[in-house]
Order: C-alpha cells, then structure tokens, then sequence
C-alpha cells in the first residue's frame, strides 16, 4: 500500500501524519476506510492519545492507601472514610475557548460533570482554573469564559466553589480554561467503565446525535492559526438543562444492578467512548449499529455519527434482558435512550450501518496503537537573573501593599464568584474567597477541602520547580482549612511540544511534579493534558501545570478559616522568611520584572509546617490560618484582615541581617502561614512548635480598623479593601 | 404539618428544602413530581429553585403549564399554603398566583451572594417567628430576580401591606445599595392577598443551619411547621 493513495490533505483533516497512516496499513494489512480512518485520527489525536506525554506520564505516583481508582478511569477517586469515596478530576477546554468563549467553557463544565457522574457519583462542587491576557484587551475571552461557566454550573445546580484567575501577556491568544468536579459516591457503589460480559447491551441515552463537534480533538491537537475561527462549528453546543436530567437520571441508574457500566461521551464521541470501554476488559469488543443512534438531523453519514461531538450524551453498557428497565429510568426524565450495539469477545470495534459493516477496527488498535512520539528536548535559556544589590530599596511598604493588592493577579475573586452559584446543595461550609473550599459530607462531620493552584510565572522561570511549588501551595491551602491533602488531578497545559524548549519544559514539570507528590504523599489519581496552546508565530503559554486538590477534616466543625475573627487575638507568622523575591509579584508590579528563580522549596519542611498546622488546628488552638504565598507576608496578613473585616497592629518589622525588609514584606518564601491565637492559647502553640522545629514570630494583635506596622504604614482598612474590591473594573 | 416539595426537571432547590424539612425541621416531607395532578395530602407546597425546563424561553413559562401547577392553583384557591422559592417565585407570577414579573439583574448578571431582608409582616403562616422589622440574612442565587409591577399594582400591594420582605442594610434600612438586582421598591418577596401564597427571590433553605454562615431561614421553616401545629390546636 503506498502512501499515494490516501490524499494528503483527508490525513491532514484528520491529524494523521503520513507515518501514522503507514502503522495502520501495516496493523491491519490494508488500508483504512474512510470511516475507518477518520476514527483512527481523533483516537490518535494528541487530546485523545496522549502521544507525545504518555510515556513520561507514567513517572507520576498514583498508588496511595486511600486510592480506590487511580488513571485510566472517567476520573479518579479516593476513599475519605464514613464509607464514602471522593470521585474528582480536572480537564482543559482551551482551544474551544479560544475561538468561542461562552461556549467551549461552558461545554468543558458539561463534560467533567458527565466523567464524574460516569463513575457513579452525584457530582457536588466545581473549581475553574483560568488565566487569561491581560485586561482589559483580554475582556472578550474572560468575560465569556466567567458568563459560560455560571451558564452551565448554575443551571445545572451544581456550586462552584473555587479556583484561580490569572492574568499574563503569554495567554492573550490561548487561554487556559481548566474545570474540575468532585463528586461524591458510597464506597461500594463505585463504578466504572468496562464493557463486561458479552451479549451485554450498549445504550446511547441522552441528547440526539448532531454534526456538532466533528473532529473536535483533532482541532484540539493542532495549533490555533488565522484559520481556527472557521473551526468555530468544532466547538459544541451545551445544554444544561438537559445534563440535569440527564444526571438524575444516571443517579436513578445507579440505584439499580441493571447496569454494568456508564461513559461519558466526550472527546471522539461515540467512537471513543465505545473503544474506551471495551478496552478496559482484555479480549472484548463491540458491535454497534449507526441506523439506530438517535439524530438530531437528517442526511447524516456513518462517519457523522462515529465522530459527533455532541453534548450531553452518555453510553450505558446494561445487562442482557433489562434494557426496558433503563428505558423507563430515562422515560421518566423526557430522555431518549436507544440499544445501539452489544459487547462481544472478538476484541474488535464493528460498526453497521444496518447489514452493512461500514467499519471494523481491532480495539487495542484504536486505544493504544497510536506510536508514541519520542520528541527532542533542549533546555532553553535560563530566565535573567536577579540581583538583589540592584533593586532598590523599599520606601512605602504602604503604597507598595496597596497597589499589589489592587493588581489584577491578587485583587478580590469577588466580582467573579458572586456571579457563580457557590451554594446549591447545602454543603458548601467554607465558600469561595479564602484558601481552599470546604464543604460538608452531609450526614457526617466530614468535610471535604479543595482547591486548584499554579504560579505559571514560577513554572516559566523554573518549570521543575515551578511544578513542586503548585502542589506545596495546593497542599498549604488544604491545610489552611484544617484538613490533610490526600489526592491530586492534574491538568498539564503547555505549547507547541515539537519545540525542543517546550517538550523540555514538559518534562522538567513531570518529574517536579512526581517529586512533590511523593514527598507530601498525595497520589495524582486522574488528569489531563492539553498541548498546542500556542498561536501559529506568535506567543506560547508558560508551561501551567494546574494542580487540583482534594482533602479532608474528619470533622468540619474544627475547620479554619483565613479572616481573623476576635479582637485582641495574637496574630503570628509560621515558618521562616527568606530573600525571596524572584519571580514575585512585588517585583512584577513594583519594578515591572519577571526575573530570578521561583524561591527554594524544601519540601520535608512543607510537610512538616503542614502537620504542625493540622495538629494545632486538631487542637484547637487556633482562630485562624491562611497560606503565605503571592503577595507574600504582607498580602497575605492584609487577606486575613479583609476577609475578617477587622485590623491589625503590629510593631515595626525589624528583619535580622541578612533578610531585606522588601523581602520580609514582600517576598514569597513558601512554608508559611499567618494564624491568629487566643492569648491563652500561645503557650501550647509555642510548645508545639517547638516539638516539631517550626520557627513561629509574633506580627501583632488583631482589632482596629487599619493594618499597621509601627513607623512603616498604616491604612484604614476600608481603603486597602477599595484597591482590593476594585482591581478587576475596567 | 406535611411539606410537599414540587420537582420539576431542571429544579435543583428540591433536595436542599427537603433536607431543611426532614433533616433539620424533622417535619413531614413528600416530593412531588410535575407530572403528578396530585398534591398527597400536604399542608404547605413549595415550588424550589432552579432552572424548570431550562427556562430557556422565560423563566417559570413553561412551568406554569405542567400538571402539578392546576392542583397548586385550586390548592391556592381554597387557601392552601405555597410557598416559591427563587425559581418558584419566578412560576407563580407566571401562572398568575401573585401579580408582576422577576426580570434580569440590573446589572445584567446572575448573583450569588449574602442579602439583609426587612421582614414586613408578621402574622403570615410563613413569618409568624419572626418579630417585627427584623432584619434576616439571606442569600441570593439567581439572574432574573429584579421584581417589577405596573405602578398600579405596586401601589396596591404597598397599601395592602403585601410587600413580606425588603432588600435592606444591615441596620434595617431600606437603601438603593441593599437592593442586589434593581427589584423596584427594594422587593424581596410579597404574599397574595389572602396570606397563603409567597414568593421570594432569597434562599431560605440555603440559611438553616450555622454551619452554613448562617441559620435566619430556619424562621419560616419553622414559621411554616408551627402554623399547622396551631391549626391543629384550634
């Protein structure tokens, strides 16, 4: 078979390489179909294939003693006591939100809510990392994006609780639209997705099939281009409406022993949910039959119909003999359902057009055949270096507090959370503003923490580094709230990687990562990559490994809280200050530089800091907590102030050589927390500290109205919350 | 007291006021399904938040058509309580139980957030623990809340003493910058004539226990279990 035959420009519009296309001739001793080829490219899609990423991947820990499900499944889960598990995992929606903002991040909620429901879980909570240009040129993307996501979480009455907004020149064409959801599931009612038992029955329910979203990965794999707004039409449609019922109606499924399994259908539709799930059992394979899949329009082709995107729709492999009972589930909810196809044991994918079989694939062909891509990677440049003998010094720690506090990166979430509907469902304990989100196990006194964090600048300066730091902070938030991190999603959003720099970024990130994870003992039980997020001659992205977080207080009632609350509490700095301005917001806002390495990070020492807050937490000493960390001290103690709506006074910060006063205030040295201690409280607290080798310094007492350092600021805390509350208008 | 909880597809508020009712009231809850023409002996029906069919061409439009809402009406008319919530509010001025219309957020966006509430009445079945001009705090979560009425009908209301609760600082007062979506009059909720049925934009049932910032809502619920008591009683 010579590469002649196929035209050359069919391959490029499924995202085949010439190489790739020679495999499959060489696989299957004969050419593809079309059919046949157009589901080979979106399988062997970089979205769907992990290609270029898999074989480092591997280097991530994932086994954990809570671990129930760990990769390879719709989303991971983590068993969280009281015989309940934690379902969770984030995943990008980039590319469609680029071209179509509302859109493409209302459908990549949609989506991360069907893998969570496909494990059996109800879903409770939601987290939106994002990072946009900067505003207000930026306004069209992040104004869409923030519309899409209340679009779809609140309708579909799901809260959304957190997550982290970002602004950076680099994703002024390529925004990172990342969406989470934690879902909650008995222990013994997990589920997962594997097309057991032949004979079985394959039912598609939900929405009718459309030509929305054909070769929606494959454009997800390829940079974006002048071109990419004519793919606009690869971008789905949501309707949330229906995935609510939708949802209720899986809940009900659930309930019942008729149903073997559920997928969602996402990325590659029908031809990758159905190859998907066969692939997760050794030796099955499946017979479906196109004629019978419920459609939106008329005229569409078998291939139409393999590679549809179209939302809200899920497959559910149903014991023989019971496929009237799902039927009625679905009847009950107004949703269609039909038997599409069955499990078989030839480990093929067979696709009928009534008779006729109009494809025929090996299953292992389709999910693991695609070559991996052993790409070059070469360090680039080393980021300029800072040289702290340089910067001048600090005048007005005031005015420098107030204008970082009014900067786009650390200003108030408010105006965008409030637009989020982040207490539906009646769980929601600590809501969105403080360090992580918690929210109650209903029926218990658990309580299930959650955060997403990335300094993307960190990672540009120093990916490995940058990558250890994003889980250290995940970590610190967690615990900010009282509750130990016990596992992570994460989600890897990086350019172009056939660029040497960028696949040596990829890799430099994998192994900070592996190293964090081990060290803190937080397993990544599921997650997602997303690469191409450059514009074809202009910007890549910072690598942004968005780490998501989940963890737990066995009791709610003894959470933490970041705002001070009692007047005349001492309010003290945990852990020990460092010169670390490199690559800190003070120095990005106050001298206008991005320059120097991410501050050192140890990670023993994280994990011990951790523990200390826990056991004071568990012990009852504490009034208040909150993570030290852009912004660094003085942000930080300002959060704390603004949150609890009530000030601070502190003597005059007098840092002992060879610490800078800038970097007292400003610098981001990680392992830090600010807590506030009842007075009686503080001999236990110092005692603790002790035992556990954790320098604590005394800032000051809590109460007044302004945040003062003796002789250094003070500020009326109505005016810092003016610059707080108003550094996203424009 | 028996509370019937309405679910429409597309209601989310359900499992929260049915959590409130069985878990924390320890009331007697039945959920009741939009396509039932049967109301199962309840006392007090609430119409939840949500999004009912989308309501993707206005909200409440479609409701207001389903069978469950023929018996809510003739349940109404003999003088039954019901009760909307957020979403429900929305579908009984729809269905015309209580006169105007929820419109968009003047800031054209949807809110989420915590609301004071001056409570106007209080010899309603649904008020009746709360003391007079209190203040209650209770959150917001919606698009379309901003209440409006021709002015003859808001002058009717305000001389009936129809309006239940006022977007309010927290020291009581009623000021342009209490009100969260530009409801004229700064209204929260208003009863029919007779007392039975309200509507609110706010969510009680998102306030019913500390843990959750905050427990005012707790008031009606309780309100609401208390009146059957006393009908009971007499």
């Amino acid at each position: 078979m010579s590469l002649d035959t196929v035209d050359s420009r069919r391959l490029r519009e499924v995202a085949l390489t010439p190489e790739e296309y020679r495999v499959i001739v060489e696989k299957l001793r004969r050419p593809p179909n079309a059919v046949e080829l157009g589901m080979l490219g979106v399988l062997w899609s970089e979205h769907c294939s992990y290609k270029s990423s898999k074989a480092l991947l591997r280097r991530l820990p994932s086994a954990g003693e809570a671990v129930l499900q760990g990769p390879g499944e719709n989303a991971g889960a983590v068993e969280i006591g009281a015989g309940w598990a934690a379902v969770f995992k984030i995943e990008s929606h980039n590319h469609p939100s680029a071209i179509e903002p509302y859109q493409g991040a209302a459908t990549g909620v949609g989506g991360i809510i069907r893998d969570v429901i496909a494990m059996g879980a109800r879903p409770i909570a939601l987290l939106d990392s994002l990072r946009f240009g900067p505003l207000p040129g930026s306004r069209h993307h992040f104004d869409g994006v923030v519309a899409g996501i209340g679009g779809y979480g609140n309708c579909i009455g799901i809260p959304t609780v957190g997550g982290e907004v970002y602004f950076d020149e680099c994703y002024t064409n390529n925004p990172i639209v990342n969406a989470m959801c934690v879902g909650l599931v008995r222990v013994d009612r997990l589920m997962r997705a594997r097309a057991e038992g032949t004979g079985n029955s394959l039912m598609l329910v939900g929405a009718d099939t459309g030509r929305d979203g054909i070769h929606g990965a494959s454009f997800a794999s390829v940079e974006l281009d002048e071109s990419s707004s004519e793919r606009r039409p690869a971008v789905q449609v949501g309707n949330p409406f229906l995935e609510k019922c939708l949802l209720e109606a899986c809940m009900d499924l659930a309930q019942t022993d008729a149903v073997v399994a559920v997928q969602d259908l996402g990325a590659a539709g029908l031809t990758s949910s159905v190859a998907e799930c066969a692939g997760r059992v050794p030796g099955a394979g499946a017979r479906i039959d196109v004629s019978l899949v419920p459609r939106r329009e008329r005229g569409m082709t078998p291939y139409d119909v393999m590679l549809s995107e179209s939302q809200e729709r899920m497959l559910v492999v149903v014991q023989r003999g019971r496929e009237s009972e799902v039927e009625r589930i679905f009847q009950i909810w107004d949703l269609t359902s039909a038997v599409i196809g069955d499990v078989t044991d030839d480990g093929h994918l067979t696709v009928f057009d009534q008779t006729q079989v109009v494809a025929r694939l090996p299953i292992d062909l389709l999910t693991d055949g695609a070559p991996l891509r052993r790409l070059a990677s070469t360090a680039p440049e080393p980021a300029p270096s800072l040289h702290l003998d340089s910067l001048p010094p600090l005048l007005d720690p005031g005015e420098s507090l107030l204008r970082l506090l009014a900067s786009p990166n650390l200003c108030s979430r408010r105006p965008i959370f409030r637009r989020y509907d982040h207490m539906v469902g009646d769980s929601t304990v600590v809501a969105p503003g403080g360090d992580a989100a918690l929210l109650r196990v209903k029926g218990t006194r658990l309580g299930l923490a959650m955060t997403t964090d990335c300094n993307a600048r960190y990672c540009h300066l120093d990916p490995n580094l940058g990558a250890q730091h994003a889980v250290a902070e995940a970590a610190r938030n967690i615990v900010a709230t009282g509750a130990r991190p016990l596992a992570v999603t994460d989600c890897l959003n990086f350019a172009n990687p056939d660029r040497p720099e960028v696949y040596w970024e990829l890799e430099e990130t994998i192994a900070g990562l592996a190293q964090a994870c081990r060290a803190l003992e937080v397993p990544i039980v599921s997650g997602n990559v997303s690469l191409y997020n450059d514009s074809a001659g202009t910007s890549a992205i910072h690598p942004t490994p968005v780490v998501g977080m989940i963890g737990v207080i066995d009791d709610y009632g003894r959470r933490l809280e970041a705002g001070l609350k009692h007047e005349g509490d001492f309010v003290l700095l945990v852990g020990s200050s460092h010169n670390d301005l490199g690559g800190s917001e003070y120095l990005k806002v106050e001298h206008g530089t991005v320059a120097g390495r991410p501050p050192a990070l140890d990670l023993a020492r994280e994990g011990v800091v951790n523990r200390l807050i826990l056991a004071a937490a568990k012990a009852g000493q504490l009034r208040s907590a909150h993570d030290c960390a852009d912004g660094g001290m003085l942000v930080a103690l300002a959060e704390c102030c603004l949150l609890g709506g009530m000030g601070v006074r502190c003597p005059a910060l007098r840092p002992e050589a060879p610490l800078r006063l800038d970097a007292a205030f400003f610098g981001e040295t990680p392992g830090r927390f600010i807590v506030s201690v009842a007075s009686r409280a503080m001999p236990e607290l110092q005692t603790l500290a002790r035992r556990h080798h954790v320098e604590i310094s005394l800032l000051g007492m809590s109460g007044g109205d302004t945040v003062e350092f003796e002789g250094q600021l003070r500020l009326p805390l109505d005016r810092i919350r003016q610059a707080w509350e108003t550094g996203l208008q424009f | 007291m028996k509370f019937g909880v309405v679910v429409f597809p597309g209601t989310w508020s359900d499992r929260d006021c049915g959590w409130v009712i069985d878990q924390v009231v320890g009331a007697k809850l039945q959920y009741l399904w939009h396509k039932d023409a049967d109301l199962k002996g309840c006392d007090c029906v609430i119409l939840p938040g949500g999004f009912a069919y989308g309501d993707y061409l206005r909200t409440g439009a479609i409701a207001r058509f389903a069978p469950v809402m023929q018996e809510v009406g003739e349940f109404a008319d003999r003088g039954g309580l019901v009760w909307g919530i957020c979403n429900g509010f929305q579908i009984l001025c729809e269905a015309g139980l209580l006169p105007g219309a929820l419109i968009r957020n003047a800031s054209l966006e949807y809110r989420c957030e915590w609301t004071h509430l001056s409570v106007e009445r209080t010899d309603l079945a649904f008020t009746s623990q709360c003391a007079e001009r209190e203040v209650i705090r209770v959150p917001i979560g919606h698009g379309e809340g901003s209440y409006f009425a021709e002015p003859a009908v808001l002058s009717r209301l305000e001389q009936n003493g129809q309006v239940v609760f006022r977007y309010c600082d927290a020291g009581g007062r009623v000021v342009p910058g209490a009100n969260p979506n530009g409801s004229l009059h700064n209204i929260a909720g208003i009863i029919n004539k007779r007392g039975n049925v309200l509507g609110m934009m706010p969510h009680p049932e998102r306030c019913s226990e500390p843990e959750l910032g905050g427990a005012d809502g707790l008031k009606l619920f309780r309100s609401v279990a208390g009146h059957g008591l006393k009908v009971l009683m007499s």
